[in-house]
Formats: C-alpha cells, sequence, structure tokens
C-alpha cells in the first residue's frame, strides 16, 4: 500500500487563495500517470509541495512509505524524485554536459577534500561520471552538443536536455512539468514516444502535467483533473474523456480544437 | 603525468616563487612592495571570486575577513613569536614555520568569522548577503578602533612592530595555494554545484544540491585565504591599524573581481594585478580614484558585463577536468 507516490487530503494556501484542496491520489511505481485541469488549476503547485518547494498547509505526502513535508527539494531529490519546470531551467553558464554532470553529483563519494587532493579515488569517480553523462546524453540524441552551452541549443533539445539532467539523479519516479509545451504536433508525436521509451528503458513511474489532450491520453494509463485546486475526477483515459464534469470544465474547449 | 598536471602546477609555482624570492634582495624596496602588494591582491580576488563569482553572491566585505586575518596573524607573531621560534629554531625554516603558523591562525579566525556571519545570511535569497557583510565590515573595524590602546589590538593605532616576514615567496606562494585551491573546487564534479547555484538555486535544489551548504563552503573558503592575504599584508607593511581595512578596501577587492569578470580565475588574477599597479599610479589622485574606478565599473557593465576575458578562456570545455 505505501508504495510510491501517495498524496491525502493535500491541502495548500497562499494567504486567502486555497490552491489546492482536499486532493488525494497515488501514483505506482512504473506508468505514465497524467494530472491535468486549465491554466492556474494547481498542478505545478502540486509538483512543488511534492518536490519541497512548497510544504502543504494539511495533509500527508510519502514516497515509498516515506513523509515529503519538511524536507528541502535536496533532500527530497535522493529518495527518487526528479522534476523538470514548467518554464526551462537549465544552468545557462554551463555546457550541455556540465548541465547533467551536476546531477550527478549526488553519486559521489567524496566532496571537496577529494576535489582538492585530486587522487586516485577521484580520478575514477571523475572517469565514471564522464562515461555516465556521455552515455544518458547519447541515448537522447545529444552527445554531439556535449560541449555547447545549454540555452544555445534549440528550444526542443533544451527540453529534452532537461528530462536528461532529471533522470542523471537516477530517479524511481520522474516530474514533467508540460514537457510539451511550446512544441508543435511531430515534435509532440517524437515526445510522446520519449516518454514511452523512458518508462521502458529506465523502469520508473512518471507523472506528467500537460495541456495537450492527445498526448496526455495518448500516454496515460491513469489521469487526474484539477479544477481550481480541487479534484474532479479520476480515471483511465477513456473514462476521462467521458467524464461529463471534465468535459464542461476542461474538455469543453479543448476538445473541439483537438 | 597528465593525471597529475595541477598539483605539478602547484608545486612548479611554489618552485619558481621561491627561486625568484632569492633574488628579491637585490630590487628596489618600492617595486618589491607592489609586486607583493599585486600577489596580495590576488589572493584577495581570487577568493572573493569564489564567492562573487563562481557562486553568485554577493559579499561586499572581504576587508573585514582580511582585518581579522592580519590582526589574528600579526598577534600571533608579536606576542607568540619567541616561544614558537624557541620550539622552531630562529634559523630561516623556524621563522618560515612560526610565520606559516601565524598565517594559517590568522586565516582560520577569519574563516570563523565567516561561518559564523555565513551560516544565518546565505540562508535567505537575495541582497541580504552584501548588507550583512558590509555591517560585519564595518563592525570589525569599529571594535578594533574601540580597544585599548595598550592593549593586544592596539586601538585606534593599531599595531606596529610586526616581523616583515612577507616575501615573494610568501605572498605568491599563498596565491597559488589559493588559485589552486579555486581551480581544483571549481573543476570537479562536486564543485559544478557552485556554478549551478549561481546559475540557478532552485533548479540546483531539484538535482539533490544542498545550495545553502555550498553556498556556506565558498564563503568560508572566501573568508580563510582573505585572513591569509590580511596576514601576508600585516607582515609586508609591519604596521596596521584599522583604518587600512575599511569598505573601501573591501570595494576595491570587489572592483578586481568585476572587471575580471565574476568567475574568470584568470581573467581576475589579471584584473588584480594590473589594478594594483594602476592604484599606484592613481596615488597621486588619491581623491579622483574612486571616480575612475566608479566610471571604469559602469563603462565595464555597459560594454562588457561578462569581465575582460571570457570564463571559458583556458578552461576546458564539456568533458570533465
Ligand atoms: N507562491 C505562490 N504564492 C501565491 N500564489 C501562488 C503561488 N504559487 C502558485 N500560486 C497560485 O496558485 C494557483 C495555481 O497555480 P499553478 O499551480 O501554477 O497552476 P497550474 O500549474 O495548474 O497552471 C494560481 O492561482 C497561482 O496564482
Ligand atoms: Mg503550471
Amino acid at each position: 500500500m505505501s508504495e510510491g507516490l501517495h498524496l491525502e487530503n493535500v491541502t495548500i494556501q497562499f494567504g486567502g487563495l486555497k490552491a489546492v484542496s482536499d486532493l488525494s491520489f497515488h501514483v505506482q511505481p512504473g506508468g505514465i500517470f497524467g494530472l491535468i485541469g486549465p491554466n492556474g488549476a494547481g498542478k505545478t503547485t502540486v509538483f512543488n509541495m511534492i518536490t519541497g518547494v512548497y510544504t502543504p498547509t494539511a495533509g500527508k505526502i510519502t514516497f515509498n512509505g516515506i513523509p515529503l513535508p519538511g524536507h528541502q527539494p535536496h533532500q527530497i531529490t535522493p529518495l527518487g524524485i526528479a522534476r523538470t519546470f514548467q518554464n526551462i531551467r537549465l544552468f545557462p553558464s554551463l555546457s550541455v554536459f556540465d548541465n547533467v554532470r551536476t546531477a550527478m553529483r549526488m553519486h559521489l563519494t567524496g566532496g571537496m577534500g577529494q576535489a582538492l587532493l585530486r587522487g586516485r579515488t577521484w580520478r575514477e569517480s571523475e572517469a565514471t561520471v564522464e562515461t555516465d553523462v556521455m552515455d544518458l546524453l547519447e541515448i537522447f540524441d545529444l552527445g554531439k552538443a556535449r560541449c555547447e552551452m545549454a540555452t544555445s541549443l534549440p528550444y526542443g533539445d533544451q527540453r529534452r536536455l532537461e528530462i536528461v539532467r532529471a533522470l542523471a539523479t537516477r530517479p524511481k519516479l520522474l516530474l514533467l512539468d508540460e514537457p510539451a509545451a511550446g512544441m508543435n504536433p511531430t515534435e509532440k508525436e517524437v515526445l510522446m514516444r520519449l516518454i514511452q521509451f523512458i518508462r521502458d528503458k529506465f523502469d520508473i513511474a512518471i507523472m506528467l502535467v500537460e495541456h495537450d489532450m492527445k498526448v496526455v491520453m495518448g500516454i496515460c494509463r491513469r489521469i487526474v483533473v484539477l479544477e481550481y485546486g480541487v479534484k474532479i475526477a479520476e480515471g483511465t483515459p477513456a473514462e476521462i474523456q467521458a467524464d461529463p464534469k471534465v468535459i464542461a470544465a476542461y474538455l469543453g474547449t479543448e476538445g473541439e480544437k483537438g | 603525468m597528465k593525471r597529475y598536471q595541477a598539483q605539478f602546477a602547484l608545486l612548479a609555482a611554489l618552485l619558481i616563487s621561491f627561486a625568484v624570492s632569492q633574488f628579491s634582495g637585490r630590487m628596489n624596496d618600492y617595486y618589491l612592495d607592489i609586486v607583493l602588494t599585486a600577489g596580495i591582491s590576488v589572493i584577495l580576488a581570487v577568493s572573493l571570486n569564489l564567492v562573487n563569482g563562481h557562486t553568485g553572491q554577493f559579499s561586499l566585505g572581504h576587508a573585514g575577513f582580511m582585518a581579522v586575518g592580519a590582526y589574528g596573524a600579526a598577534i600571533v607573531s608579536i606576542e607568540l613569536g619567541p616561544q614558537l621560534q624557541r620550539i622552531f629554531g630562529s634559523g630561516e625554516a623556524g621563522v618560515g614555520i612560526s610565520f606559516f603558523i601565524a598565517l594559517l591562525i590568522g586565516g582560520i579566525c577569519a574563516a570563523l568569522c565567516g561561518w559564523i556571519v555565513g551560516v544565518p545570511s546565505l540562508r535567505l535569497r537575495g541582497d541580504y548577503l552584501a548588507i550583512v557583510t558590509l555591517g560585519f565590515n564595518e563592525i570589525i573595524r569599529v571594535i578594533l578602533q574601540n580597544t585599548k590602546p595598550d592593549g593586544v589590538f592596539g586601538g585606534a593605532l593599531g599595531l606596529g612592530g610586526i616581523p616583515a616576514t612577507t616575501s615573494i615567496f610568501w605572498a605568491f606562494g599563498a596565491a597559488a595555494v589559493c588559485i589552486y585551491v579555486v581551480s581544483s573546487m571549481i573543476n570537479s564534479t562536486w564543485g559544478r554545484g557552485f556554478l549551478a547555484v549561481r546559475d540557478d538555486e532552485i533548479a540546483a535544489g531539484s538535482m539533490g544540491i544542498n545550495t545553502t551548504r555550498y553556498k556556506v563552503t565558498a564563503f568560508v573558503v572566501g573568508a580563510f585565504f582573505a585572513g591569509v592575504g590580511g596576514g601576508l599584508y600585516a607582515h609586508q607593511k609591519g604596521a596596521i591599524n584599522p583604518e587600512g581595512f575599511n569598505f573601501l578596501k573591501s570595494v576595491d577587492v570587489v572592483v578586481m573581481v568585476i572587471l575580471g569578470g565574476m568567475g574568470s580565475t584568470v581573467g581576475v588574477i589579471l584584473a588584480a594585478i594590473v589594478l594594483t599597479v594602476l592604484n599606484e599610479y592613481l596615488r597621486d589622485f588619491e581623491q579622483y580614484r574612486m571616480i575612475i574606478f566608479s566610471l571604469l565599473l559602469i563603462i565595464m557593465m555597459i560594454a562588457r558585463p561578462q569581465g575582460l576575458l571570457p570564463a571559458t578562456l583556458f578552461q576546458k570545455k564539456g568533458r570533465a577536468a
């Protein structure tokens, strides 16, 4: 029962605004889980509570049985949760290689002492990191760009690099915040296949916040729908698409286009 | 032996400083003084660059830490010098060991102050650090000024009779160690965390980087070398007073870091040397110095905000160092 991510009656209040109220859901290990809802529904806020950026006002969040609120973001990452950001947040002054390398830091044994002595153990662990980073970059077709500055990459590659950087922390749960934003239909198609590939290759759970219904319905096993911070529906893509509340709140406008 | 490249470079720098130091007796005292000041400026600028350049914080109190190190080292030399030399001998080696201990104690005192100032203020984001460090700088100066004139700190008149042990070897040897430490920190997977913290604290946190700890580490290491620089300064001049470590001294170091291009070690070293020499030439125009520096800064901010040299110059791109 405690496997995976559990939210129980989670509420967060910003001043007078309840950005998320009484939200409960469960993300099982493996599989792709969708979190959708109109702009301002509280999706990013949910990610921020899971990753320790915000602390919920009430409710419980656990990951594999470990309660998350009260932990700092850097303490939550080693538990196996990684994320990307709605507005890409790569390290602009670092190369593609170094962006991923910073995420590998966690798996090093030595810190400052080893970096200063630069002895054999240090060299070996740096070599391992280098191989691991290059392997990851090659898998995602970014190997050739390793020396480029991260923010000089084309937009789609930046999104992909942010996912690679998150994967470098070796998560068991990957949170993607609107990864398809700003992409054209072909790019979205590629992204869908990429997300499925990540799930299979790394055997991890993925939680996806996305506006594009085709993407969400195409790859998610289960979906939770938020509106004004309240869960209005949960189920399989077929159930969600047939839910009159969802259609009224969300698909009504989006559905006509897509 | 490419593996030990960094260590060899450090060793070579130490040996060269030592060799050159042997000929310093033939140098004109005036020029020797400028050369020593340049070496000390390099230490101050490279160490502040770790905080302001690499880690993206804004410390304005480097002279405060310099003062702590200067007084710490000077007091060790004055009060404990005879005892230390009784233990280690009063030959060249004994004096060297005693001086080393004095510098180390000065550096440690400054690092301790850095930790005390840094831990509470670095938790906060934004410009608090600039205000707190500026305050620290002034508090140290005022406290020193108000000590008893006949006490160990010497009050407003300061301390005199400090042995003039600082030589080219000590100034440039310490600069080499400082450069080695800062570059080794930055050029490692662990050390890339400093740059990540500078670029984006939220993203760094979500990569598992303890941003507060990185900031405190940079700050304490920076304060340590400021203290060592202060100790060298005290043993260069032979006399120190609180006014020598005022806010303007901190601004001088900040200017070096900005002109050198926040984060570029080579640029900051060059800026430290050039500005030291320039300072000498502007000595007669003391009252205009700040105006000239301010203008230089404004022009820099407009024309080349990244500094005179690109940060990537001489720095290996991509693959691990
Ligand atoms: N730090 C904050 N302070 C105040 N209000 C916030 C904060 N973060 C988010 N909100 C509010 O919470 C609501 C949900 O925002 P968000 O989670 O970003 O929505 P979504 O990602 O679903 O578009 C919005 O009304 C937003 O203004
Ligand atoms: Mg959002």
